[in-house]
């Protein structure tokens, strides 16, 4: 029996239980995902939303920001999920491939199946998976963060969402589009599953439409990466959602597979970008970049771990943040290398830029190293713009509001261009400038 | 086009009297050599025309073409016609020199009422400049003086003087750090820009330079004030003598 002495309930965990209890009969899955479910909102009931005194939510206490939590989104609307998209260009006219999630209901009709599909791409819905065999193990918990509570959320309440398998040998000759869709208000919970055959190459770009109102958005992308394949995935979050914004990468890499990751925060409320990368192979490689814009009253956390469980694997994390107002920066990365694991090879880098006397940011790099031969590095910096650097620009004649903006969009470049995704980088930059101009 | 009068100033941060008095004219056309002593307020000068605000003035004033120029902000100044090449020109990793000199271009020309300049227009512009310099295409791909020679970074500065066309050239030590061959290309340079619209205050240590830009008046500066003025003769005098003449008689 479990002896602990039953915690208070917040207000949103409340409502969290009840639109549990609401909503539970009509979400997807096999009577073993329902258990799964089940027990994560137990972890829920049990221990609450993650708070300061979990030492992985330290800094972004979500318990304290969450005042209640609306009900789930209703069932999509293709036709507002259509239009929306059409307002949606963050990319521009880049030459992509589309997949369209609406409330979490994958729309085979607005997205680009059968170009995928000749591709060697297949697409399903998440919530046909979930109700087959094995549809429990596409609800796994990454091995790093088994008891993560934005996880354990997302579990209790998935909605739906898309399983996309790219077969071996397979190089999708296009950028994919993941655009995420909220077609009424809402909570959006939602999880994305890809599996890279052997060999297999996709560029994917994470993007989201549409506002979820008082909801909270809770999505996972859960990468599995066969033997040599390679996945580069961009995740854009802009907007000035009040709401939380919690997003869940997982990374399971096979034996030389390359995995690049960009994590673009600017503007919402309360960010969470939290990202689980787990070495199963040897000789492969991650690179994990973050660039991440807060101002007002904002929050935005980029949060990973990095488990060598295998020797002979080099990742490389580099995070860039720029701060204005009283908004608060957290970085928190920690490099694992198991006791056999060998000739890794991990260095981890974390700027800040602070643009403002109340802006904070808080920086904390880890190792913990049980092995004896390897290279592992971190540094950590914050900052203020560089008055000499500004004083040259505008001696040339440019404008201080303008010699910033050229500061703060080379500052943030660094990152963009190590990570190395020639065709995202212009829509990228176009989007620092926007919350220059904006926020 | 340069009136200097009486100008104090001094270090903001730990008020440090710097300039005690400076009176200076420079008429369009003139170039004008300013030497001096280690100290003697050289760079602080330039930094004030310039617009930097680790300086405060106290007293006199300067007048750009008749305009007060101590209260415009330093892109201002730039865009009125103001230049300052930098002794130390300041390395800006993650801003591309191209990028860079069109930004800079364009904000002078919209502060001014003028159209952008097209992709083209631009591009001619800097590739016929950037060849009289010996500028190379792969050093205005690198971002603005990231791992430029000290005589790349010189080159650079003449570089976006000639293609922002200021009316008032301030030439902080340009010779510092070059040699013989750079000394030439830079000066000559120097010298294609000279005109009669254009005014030149050339800041040294040394003669040298002075053979190659020629100056119509030479001032000596030494301990804030100008203790002495002369013609192009007075450079190869200081030459031969240094400066302990004036530093004894500014003392």
């Amino acid at each position: 029996m479990n002896a602990s002495v039953p915690i208070k309930h917040t207000q949103a965990e409340s409502d969290l239980l009840d639109r549990f209890d609401s909503a539970k009969g009509a979400l997807a899955g096999s009577v073993a995902v329902a258990a799964l479910r089940e027990a994560a909102l137990g972890q829920i009931r049990d221990r609450g939303l993650p708070h300061r005194r979990v030492e992985e939510y330290k800094y972004s206490d979500l318990r304290a920001f969450l005042k209640s939590a609306a009900p789930l989104a209703a069932a999509a609307d293709a036709a507002t999920a259509k239009a929306l998209l059409e307002g949606q260009d963050s990319y521009g006219d880049l030459d992509r491939f589309r997949i369209v999630v609406a409330n979490g209901t994958f729309l085979a009709d607005l997205s680009n199946t059968d170009a995928l599909a000749s591709e060697g791409v297949t697409l399903t819905a998440l919530n046909d998976a979930l109700a087959g065999e094995g549809g429990a193990q596409l609800l796994a918990s990454p091995k790093t963060g088994l008891s993560d509570g934005v996880v354990a959320l997302n579990t209790a309440f998935v909605q739906g969402g898309v399983v996309i398998t790219v077969k071996a040998g397979a190089e999708v000759s296009k950028p994919v589009e993941l655009v995420q869709v909220a077609t009424s208000t809402g909570a959006q919970v939602t999880r994305n599953k890809i599996t890279l055959g052997e060999g297999a190459k996709l560029r994917l770009l994470e993007t989201f439409a549409g506002d979820t109102g008082e909801g909270e958005l809770n999505t996972v992308l859960d990468c599995e990466l066969g033997d040599k394949a390679a996945l580069a995935t961009t995740r854009l979050v802009i907007g000035a959602a009040d709401a939380p914004r919690l997003f869940t990468t997982i990374a399971t890499l096979g034996a030389e597979t390359e995995f690049k990751s960009l994590g673009f925060i600017a503007g919402p409320r309360f960010t969470r970008n939290q990202q689980f990368v787990n070495f199963t192979g040897e000789n492969s490689e991650a690179k994990i970049y973050g660039v991440t814009m807060a101002g007002g009253e904002a929050l935005a956390d980029q949060t990973l771990i990095v488990d060598h469980a295998v020797p002979h694997c080099n990742s490389r994390e580099f995070f860039k943040t720029v701060l204005d107002g009283r908004a608060r920066g957290v970085y928190q990365g920690r490099i694992n290398v198991a006791p056999h694991a060998q000739k890794t090879d991990g260095e981890m880098m974390t700027q800040a830029l602070l643009l403002s006397e109340d802006a904070e940011m808080a920086n904390k790099p880890e190792l913990e190293i049980f092995a004896d031969d390897v290279l592992c590095a971190h540094g950590a910096t914050s900052g203020q713009i560089d008055e000499d650097l500004l004083f040259y620009l505008r001696a040339r004649g440019i404008p201080e509001d303008e010699a910033k903006t050229l500061l703060v969009l080379a500052f943030l470049s660094e990152a963009i261009e190590e990570y190395g995704e020639d065709d995202v980088t212009e829509g990228l930059e176009a989007r620092v400038r926007d919350w220059l101009a904006g926020h | 086009m340069l009136e200097i009068k009486n100008l104090h100033a001094r270090i903001a941060e730990d008020e440090t009297e710097i300039l005690r008095g400076v009176n200076l004219t420079v008429n369009a056309g003139e170039v004008h050599a300013i030497m001096g002593p280690n100290g003697s307020g050289k760079s602080t000068l330039s930094y004030i025309l310039a617009g930097k605000d680790d300086y405060e003035v106290t007293e006199g004033e300067v007048l750009f073409n008749g305009e007060n120029m101590l209260e415009m902000e330093p892109d201002e100044r730039a865009a009125a016609g103001m230049f300052l090449a930098f002794q130390y020109p300041i390395e800006i990793p993650g801003v591309a020199t191209m990028e860079f000199l069109k930004t800079a271009m364009n904000a002078q020309r919209k502060a001014r009422g003028e159209d952008t300049l097209s992709i083209p227009d631009f591009m001619k512009r800097v590739k016929e400049a950037a060849s009289h310099l010996n500028v190379s295409m792969d050093m205005l791909k690198r971002p603005l003086n990231v791992g430029f020679s000290g005589g790349e970074k010189k080159r650079a500065e003449i570089l976006q003087m000639s293609l922002l066309e200021p009316k008032l050239c301030v030439l902080d030590e340009t010779d510092s750090g070059l040699d013989i061959d750079a000394l030439r290309i830079v000066s000559e340079g120097v010298n294609k820009l000279r005109g009669p619209d254009r005014a030149m205050v050339v800041i040294t240590h040394y003669q040298r330079l002075l053979d190659h830009i020629v100056p119509d008046v030479v001032h000596v500066l030494s301990k804030g004030r100008i203790v002495k003025t002369g013609d192009k003769d007075l450079a190869l005098e200081l030459e031969k003598n240094g400066y302990a003449d004036y530093i004894d008689t500014a003392a």
